[in-house]
């Protein structure tokens, strides 16, 4: 920068400055398209589904009854469940989160192969009354009702 | 009784900011001619005792569990054990904020009472910059925090806390992290103080930069406890995830980093004028932006204590009006501030305009990636942005960074050329690309964990060169902990790369009685028992693990029930070596009687946290060379005032 008239050199400091935070911006703006992780709901996922192998995340209800463990131990198969009988099945390898069970909601973060089975590498259940992910609030909401319907059909 | 006087010496201190705040504008308006300008110290300084005080009015009470209050009730336990009722203290949102006005109004009295470097106007100024933040948060947390509420009916018994909380992690974590956090308040003052008295001089930067550095420095022992914390405590083997609240943290660290380092070169070369006031607005801006996003209940995680509204709205006008208050005093000021020295591009002043612009450029594309989720969420789209966008877009930035981080510190100040460093250039770039091929043939990496170990690895060599050819006993203080510091930077990246790179993970259902291995270790899992503590119970698998069919250590994974809360988490266990830590959860039983076990051998990975100590050490040794120093000028000066009053005497 000695050629540079040095009365200027503030100017170029701020020029390139600025040029390399706009840079960032943009290049962040960008990624973010592109790397940002979705959420779906089950009837989401089969009406517009994501591309297969795009990481993405599921939520809904983990279905009664669809709870299987493989025979290596560790891999779990279930189906979640959303709004119109929209119904997803999910393979998880590893260990549930301490609340997961059936009739819980759920969200599963992994992407969705290519037949169809969405795979999980990480479940997030309620962990306590103040630890909710924030999808899964709603849907308790959301869903509350509905749970209480099913799950006392049998009763009377 | 107690909670009563916790109450009163808050509101003391509350009216105590905003006399210093009147007081300290008037002082600046007339220039000092009235009668109010003697007590703006004392009334900092009494701030800080006051709310200390209630401070510790509040951990009495969590301390005996009274019923009474609110507070104790819905976050302690009778049963807990004393150091999670102490530490309990602050690990919910009303006393966490009461540990924050706490900090904050410590540090404005130790400014009042041992700053004498600044003109007295100037300092006037950032007391009353310093009241304005105080009285804003001390209005918070009275008109809707407030930590001493009372029951009408003393409850039976405490709700408990989170267990997740119950780790000693808590007592050292959010008090350290504070301090940084709320350190860096010191650091906006004293930037709205120069700028309000136009005084932007190497002064100014040399009172600030102890400051800075000591925030920084608590801010960086805050990260990286918080980062070993949750990979011990989370049970999930990693250590930083990208949650918006460890970038919470992580944005005044970078910003704090670029403010240190243009500190110093306005502090001795008198350049960056308009620069280091912009950070000193930026680095408090982002703590008070972290309290918001972990605060406001916007985000869903261990640290969004309650979800309230009502509280969001509060921090987000406080927010408003400080930073905006600050960028407009800013906007109208920074035309007024004169050009400092000059210098070549080929130049220390250059390098470090360099790692500053790209320290913010991280520091923006972290921002954006933390809010970009409540960008789309008022547009009704869910998303979540984790490693896939933050790891490569940072690396674009932090890359070319840390290449000239390893030969900046090389460059002489204002006018150097780049030849002259020829030699050390060369021997960085050698030892690079020499560790980029060998790795790349003898292991196969991905391309991030490939660079990290390669730049960390030639960084670790490149940060000792400033020593070379120096005498390393008179080598100052503050040049150590230079070194140390950007040393220890290198050694956290090797540990970085190495975790992502050499992690071995392995899953498996064992019988009682039944081994598995995972990279060089096999472990035995030789029985699953019932245990107990005070407030819970657990199922703790007993392994015995051996490296290399060597001795054998016995892990102990527990996976806990608390009762109160209820509530289960899981207890990991780790062995550490010199060249890794193996790491061990226990699972669930699996139908047919086995049990899950998740174990993982992470080669190098202390080196993270080591790294991140070294930096902090660094930290230290450079405060420490620059207080002595101080206390050295100050000598000087008195001996020379009073020798020329002498002569004059004599005279």
């Amino acid at each position: 920068m000695t050629a540079l008239k040095a009365k200027h050199q503030r100017l170029v400091l701020v020029v390139l400055a600025l040029i390399a935070l706009v840079g960032a911006g943009l290049l962040a703006a960008y990624a973010l398209r592109n790397q940002a992780s979705y959420f779906y709901l089950p009837e989401q996922m089969l009406e517009n589904p994501p591309e297969v192998g795009q990481a993405v995340r599921l939520g809904g209800m983990v279905e009664l009854g669809s709870l299987q463990t493989a025979a290596d131990g560790v891999t779990l198969t279930f189906a979640v469940t959303g709004k119109d009988d929209a119904r997803v099945p999910v393979r998880f390898s590893g260990i549930a989160p301490d609340l997961f069970v059936e009739g819980s909601g759920v969200v599963a973060e992994g992407r969705l192969g290519p037949d169809g089975t969405f795979v999980a590498d990480n479940l997030l259940a309620k962990h306590d009354e103040n630890y909710v992910p924030r999808e899964l609030q709603e849907m308790d909401e959301h869903q509350a009702a509905k749970m209480a319907e099913e799950t006392t059909v049998g009763l009377e | 009784m107690i909670a009563e006087l916790g109450l009163a010496a808050l509101w003391l201190a509350a009216a105590l900011a905003a006399l210093q705040m009147v007081a300290g504008f008037m002082a600046v308006r007339d220039d000092g001619s009235s009668e109010l300008v003697r007590l703006i110290r004392p009334a900092a300084i009494a701030q800080g005792v006051l709310v200390t005080f209630s401070f510790a009015m509040l951990v009495w009470l969590f301390a005996i569990t009274d019923l009474s209050v609110k507070l104790v009730v819905s976050n302690s336990h009778s049963m807990k054990p004393l150091i999670f009722k102490l530490s309990g203290t602050w690990g919910n949102h009303e006393g966490s904020m009461l540990l924050w006005v706490m900090v904050m109004g410590l540090a404005g009295a130790l400014i009042a009472a041992v700053e004498r470097r600044l003109p007295e106007r100037t300092m006037n100024a950032t007391l009353a910059a310093q009241g304005v933040v105080s009285l804003g948060f001390y209005a918070f947390l009275l008109l809707s925090s407030n930590p001493f509420e009372r029951l009408p009916t003393p409850a039976p018994e405490g709700m408990g806390l989170n267990p997740l909380l119950q780790d000693i992690g808590l007592a050292f974590h959010p008090p350290t992290l504070y301090l940084g956090y709320v350190g860096l308040s010191v650091a906006f003052s004293f930037a709205v103080g120069a700028l309000l008295t136009r005084q932007v001089t190497p002064n100014f930067a040399r009172a600030m930069r102890p400051w800075v550095l000591g925030a920084w420095v608590m801010l960086t022992v805050g990260i990286t406890a918080g980062s070993y914390w949750a990979y011990y405590e989370l049970g999930w083997g990693g250590w930083w995830f990208w949650d918006p609240v460890e970038n919470a943290s992580l944005m005044p660290w970078l910003a704090a980093t670029a403010l240190l380092h243009s500190a110093s070169v306005l502090a001795s070369r008198d350049a960056l004028r308009t620069w280091t006031i912009m950070l000193g607005v930026v680095a408090f801006s982002m703590s008070m932006v972290g309290t918001f996003l972990v605060r406001s209940g916007i985000l869903t995680s261990v640290h969004a204590f309650a979800v309230d509204p009502e509280r969001g709205s509060f921090i987000l006008v406080l927010l408003g009006i400080f930073i905006g208050g600050a960028l407009l005093l800013f906007a109208l000021r920074a035309s007024t501030i004169s050009e400092g020295q000059r210098f070549a591009l080929a130049s220390r002043e250059g390098a470090l305009v360099f790692n500053n612009v790209m320290l913010s450029a991280i520091l923006a594309i972290v921002l954006l990636g933390t809010l970009y989720p409540l960008l789309t969420e008022a547009f009704d789209v869910r998303v979540s942005v984790g490693p896939p966008y933050f790891n490569p877009v940072g690396a674009i930035f932090t890359v070319p960074m840390l290449a000239v981080m390893a030969v900046g510190p090389l460059l002489r100040w204002r006018r150097d050329r780049a030849d002259r460093i020829g030699r050390e250039v060369a021997l960085f770039a050698a030892l690079v690309l020499a560790a980029l091929i060998l790795f790349s043939l003898l292991a196969e990496m991905a391309i991030l964990p490939l660079l990290g170990l390669a730049l960390g690895i030639g960084l670790a060599v490149a940060s000792l060169l400033p020593l070379r050819g120096r005498k390393l006993s008179r080598t100052p203080l503050a040049t150590w902990g230079m070194v140390t510091a950007h040393f220890g930077i290198a050694v956290a990246l090797i540990g970085m790369a190495s975790e992502s790179a050499f992690t071995e993970e392995r899953l498996a259902a064992v019988a009682e009685g039944g081994s598995t291995t995972v990279g060089p270790w096999t472990i035995e899992l030789q029985g699953v028992e019932p245990v107990a503590g005070p407030n819970w119970t657990a199922i703790q698998g007993r392994l015995a693990a051996s490296y290399d069919g060597g001795e054998v250590k016995m892990l102990t994974p527990q996976s806990r029930n608390f009762w109160a809360p209820p509530q289960q988490t899981t207890e990991s266990a780790l062995v550490t070596r010199w060249n890794g830590q193996l790491y061990a959860v226990v699972g669930d039983r699996a139908p047919d009687g086995r049990w899950q076990l998740r174990l993982w051998w992470k080669p190098l990975v202390p080196l993270i946290w080591y790294g991140g100590l070294l930096v902090a050490l660094g930290g230290v040794l450079a405060l420490i060379g620059r207080v002595i120093s101080d206390i050295r000028h100050r000598r000087l000066a008195a001996r020379i005032a009073q020798r020329r009053a002498d002569r004059e005497a004599m005279a």
